[in-house]
């Protein structure tokens, strides 16, 4: 049938244009693996190969004992780990105190920690690396994650997914003679857990990404730089595009992860506040 | 769970306040307070403090105090308004092309076929990318000896130190980054349209360009107005991919010299918190701008539709 | 302004309609009667369509004649909005074929199957007008500039709507926004319109006055129309015919009173009138049609243990004959009683009383006689057992 065949021609064009568009994003990041396998002859080949015909995994071992990786994956896992913690407990405190809790002072604080959104870290970072050098912190890993313990948007998240639970819950918590504290941990906090996964995720996102503070502020301490600093480390020198990639593929690996088994939680936290 | 409004009581229905309650109330939002004021109230007014010093031509000695003046000297700076145009030009090339492809993508993937998962995971994957992987992988393609050009018929210098094609690889760099998020925003924003209005200009006899162009778009304008509000404050924070792909000992730095990096080349180069304080109020109040369109669109979608 | 106002403002709704519309069916503007001659029965032909693991429609038959309004009636998640999404090919069938007129559309675009559609939440687009609302249909079509204005504002006259041209949706009231829908679908002309309870968001009163304008509108334009709805009172008072579904399959069709009289099965017996028929357990003997050992009716079926009795509500009488039953419940409506029994098996049996008649109070046992139709169903499969 005619009809039968358009809705195929349709499909076929779907498909042909999702495929397009995903080599053309996806092709940078596909790169980064396919590359990192192949020797510099077969990156540096022209016309370049598409494919690591001979994989070659000497790569990987050269990024972590020439270029250190180990020591950078470790302090990022631990530096993003801390990050991640802190803004959790520091967010589910003090959202808690905002959905359930009156308190003298509530909206102004409540307002000023919003606020803080609107003020952009790179901002602040001139006198933050004062600050820091004056608490005694300068290339310590104090200073790396001391600053970013809070946040404003997780706070928000958090006190959104607190509003949420159905009021009967509390009072029924209440009339059990639940206290505040016990109520938060015990009702609360178990019910917002979607939420607070996607706050996880997002500041792990964040943490391990960044870029300009450690750069700063871990100076020529090579004990505490992070993945992010070991990659700039190896650059993008044609000499060592492979081990570059390796190293690219090692960062990004854990992220990919992420992305792959808590896309929803990630989705979710991306997209607080872009629709009602 | 049930369907809540948003914005529930700050103060009133349903809390703890006992005398008690109070105090622990408090005492729960002061780590979040403490943080804040430390690393976010202070240095942001610290700024304003810094601006007023002109640094010593050596560390060694003391800050010179200048007033108000050195702040109000970067507007007939001609290197502070390079910085600006060069700001403008890199988000005005990441923003459009980041949301066109972002919205392109969106759109294609807003429909119900086999495997649209896995395009769906491609294409939101440039939101795990860090600056730093962005830079070192387009680096490799874009590289004369290692990339790809020249096996598609271009054969430019290497544009890392072209002044020409400096920019706009840094740019293209970012946008690459910026569109996995822009593409989950704006599919956040398609799936909350409601399906039978789709369904109607289906029925309508509505071709897929004119669904696009009169039913999604002008519904989604709203999402699309917020990821280029949210495109721009990522372009104006963008600094890794710069940093490394052009870094500072090249000569083409010049014309990717954002106000991020001027900031930054202050910090690190040059030593001087003064004008990198000042180059940070200049951004606060660009950033607070873009912010406040932003908040102007939001309160405008509330009142949107229904 | 309100909306009954409205109406009553449009006051003679159908004589407008009359007046205002074409003669042809089919919007025949050129006058040369020719596209009467094409027929725009719309057929279901043995469609199955299941979501994974859940079959939503089985074996699905149905046609609808040219120029019929017929009633698509069925409980919640029976599959009447699927059947209907699936004729305007908003989703795909499983297997099976979809007619319109004499052409098969089981796989072509909804743009492609001349339909129009009115949707449960109306589906208006909220950025335009209520003009341009009714316009985009036929600006899709590529219709003139000058036959779209013409056409729209009879469309919006028809609905009583023609003040309101330059409102955007969020502006109108529930039945306003509800013309609205209508006035897209008819401004098209199509073969067929599609209804999915479009008056379902409607207030009591607003949705009385509008199923009867419906009607007429359907009787004036004379356009196949399928009509899904889950409340009976709906489906009485408007379809030529009713269609009763129920999981996924076709139980009966046919016009409303012969559903009512004669139900082809237990479901539709149950399912029709309010209160639904009462199904007792009982037995045939030698001609006799017996509850718990008391003869109630007679038949010429043959004889069998097991047998269901259907009884409407009406036509029970408490009395000192007939078989024993508890009265569990006394409902006064006013101008009637509902008494609800419960019966030796536990069948529970609903007595229609007219307020007058002495009622019998909760706790008390009556007997219960037939003084009407029974209806006989097969204990197993349900179905009618035709003498
Ligand atoms: N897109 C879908 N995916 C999976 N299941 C679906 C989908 N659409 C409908 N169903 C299922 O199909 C069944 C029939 O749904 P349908 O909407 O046709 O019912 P309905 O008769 O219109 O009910 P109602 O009167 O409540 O509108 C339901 O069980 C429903 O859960
Ligand atoms: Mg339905």
């Amino acid at each position: 049938m005619a009809s039968k065949q358009r809705r195929l021609a349709g499909r076929t064009g779907s498909y042909a244009l999702l495929t397009l568009l995903a080599f053309i994003v996806g092709f940078p990041l596909y790169i980064i693996f396919a590359g990192s396998l192949m020797s510099l002859k077969e990156i540096t080949s022209v016309p370049p190969s598409l494919f690591p015909m001979h994989p070659i995994w000497s790569t990987f071992r050269d990024a972590f004992v020439g270029g250190n990786l180990g020591q950078y994956l470790a302090v990022s896992f631990f530096q993003s780990g801390i990050i991640v913690v802190g803004q959790v407990l520091t967010s589910i405190l003090a959202a808690f105190a905002f959905a359930y809790i009156q308190f003298p002072w509530k909206r102004t604080i409540f307002v000023a920690m919003l606020a803080t959104s609107m003020i952009p870290f790179e901002v602040t970072v001139t006198a933050n690396l004062q600050t820091v050098a004056a608490l005694g912190w300068s290339e310590t890993m104090q200073g790396l994650v001391v600053p970013f313990l809070a946040t404003g948007f997780g706070i928000f998240l958090l006190r959104q997914a607190f509003l949420q639970i159905p009021k009967e819950m509390h009072e029924a918590a209440v009339i059990d003679g639940y206290s505040s504290w016990k109520f938060m941990w015990r009702v609360a906090v178990p019910l917002a857990r979607p939420s607070i996964a996607a706050l996880a995720v997002f500041s792990f996102l964040g943490a391990w990404n960044q870029y300009l503070w450690p750069l700063l502020e871990t100076g020529s301490n090579k004990n505490i730089q992070t993945i992010q600093m070991g990659i700039r480390g190896v650059g993008g020198q044609v000499s060592t595009a492979n081990v570059s990639l390796a190293a690219a593929a090692i960062a990004v690996a854990p992220l990919l992860i992420l992305l792959v088994f808590f896309q929803k939680h990630l989705v979710r936290s991306l997209t607080a506040g872009a629709v009602k | 769970m049930a369907k809540r409004t948003t914005s529930l009581p700050t103060a009133g229905v349903g809390v703890f306040r006992t005398k008690r309650d109070r105090r622990i109330g408090l005492a729960l939002t002061l780590p979040s307070l403490a943080l804040f004021l430390l690393f976010t109230y202070y240095p942001f007014f610290k700024n304003f403090q810094l601006a007023l010093y002109r640094a010593a031509p050596f560390p060694t000695l003391p800050n010179k105090f200048v007033g108000p003046s050195q702040f109000f000297s970067i507007f007939s700076d001609a290197q502070f308004w390079d910085s600006v145009r060069s700001t403008v030009i890199f988000v005005g090339l990441v923003v459009p092309i980041g949301v066109f492809l972002g919205l392109l993508m969106a759109v294609a993937a807003h429909q119900r076929l086999k495997g649209i998962r896995v395009y769906r995971t491609i294409f939101s994957s440039t939101v795990v990318s860090s600056a730093a992987v962005a830079a070192v992988v387009f680096s490799t393609l874009l590289s004369p000896v290692s990339g790809y050009l020249p096996s598609i018929g271009i054969h430019a210098p290497d544009i890392t130190s072209s002044a020409t094609w400096a920019m706009p690889m840094v740019a293209i760099v970012s946008a690459w980054q910026f569109v996995g998020l822009a593409f989950i925003i704006l599919t956040a924003g398609l799936q909350s349209l409601p399906d039978d209005l789709l369904e109607a200009s289906r029925v309508d006899g509505a071709s897929s360009w004119t669904r696009f162009w009169r039913i999604i778009l002008p519904l989604l304008s709203p999402t699309v107005f917020f990821t280029l509000i949210v495109g721009v404050i990522y372009g104006l924070q963008s600094f890794g991919q710069i940093d490394i792909m052009i870094g500072t000992q090249n000569s083409t730095f010049t014309h990717t010299n954002v106000l991020i990096y001027a900031i930054y080349r202050f910090i690190h180069v040059s030593a001087d918190p003064g004008m990198a304080a000042s180059y940070s109020i200049a951004l606060f109040f660009i950033t607070l701008v873009v912010t406040l369109i932003q908040f102007r669109i939001l309160e405008k979608r509330v009142h949107y539709g229904q | 302004m309100s909306d009954l106002l409205l109406f009553r403002n449009n006051a003679d709704f159908t004589k407008t309609l009359n007046f205002k519309m074409p003669a042809s069916r089919y919007g025949d503007t050129d006058g040369s009667g020719l596209e009467r001659c094409f027929m725009s029965k719309v057929e279901f032909r043995n469609v199955n369509k299941s979501f994974g693991d859940n079959q939503v429609l089985t074996n699905f038959e149905l046609s609808v004649d040219d120029g019929e309004f017929l009633v698509l009636l069925g409980p919640s998640g029976c599959g009447k909005t699927t059947a209907l999404r699936i004729l305007a090919g908003l989703e795909d069938v499983s297997s099976g074929s979809v007619h319109i007129g004499d052409r098969e559309v089981t796989s072509e675009e909804p743009k492609d199957r001349d339909i129009a559609m009115v949707f449960q939440s109306y589906a208006l687009y909220p950025h335009m007008t209520v003009r341009k609302n009714v316009e985009f249909p036929l600006r899709n079509a590529g219709v003139s500039k000058d036959e779209i204005k013409s056409r729209v504002d009879q469309a919006l006259q028809t609905v009583g709507l023609s003040d309101l041209g330059d409102r955007k949706p969020g502006q109108l009231s529930g039945g306003q926004r509800q013309r609205v829908a209508l006035a897209r679908a008819i401004v098209r002309r199509p073969k067929v319109f599609l209804m999915d309870e479009p008056l379902s968001n409607l207030d009591a009163t607003l949705r009385q006055q509008t199923r009867a304008d419906i009607a007429a509108l359907q009787r004036t334009l004379g356009t196949t129309t399928l009509y899904v709805t889950h409340d009976q009172v709906e489906a009485m008072t408007m379809g030529t015919r009713i269609a009763v579904m129920y999981q996924g399959k076709l139980q009966q069709v046919g016009a409303p009173t012969d559903l009512y009289h004669r139900p082809a099965n237990a479901f539709v017996a149950s399912f029709l009138g309010n209160p639904g028929m009462n199904l007792i357990r009982g037995s045939v003997q030698g001609g006799a049609v017996r509850v718990a050992g008391s003869v109630v009716s007679t038949t010429n079926l043959a004889d069998r243990s097991d047998v269901t009795i259907g009884v409407r509500a009406e036509d029970l009488r408490i009395g000192d004959a007939g078989f024993a039953c508890e009265v569990v419940i006394v409902e006064d409506l006013g101008s009637e009683v509902h008494v609800v029994c419960q019966s030796a098996e536990s069948d529970r049996i609903v007595i229609r009383q007219l307020s007058a008649t002495t009622r019998p109070t909760v706790g008390q046992t009556v007997h219960l006689a037939i003084d009407g139709a029974t209806h006989l169903f097969d204990a197993m499969t349900g179905e009618r057992c035709e003498g």
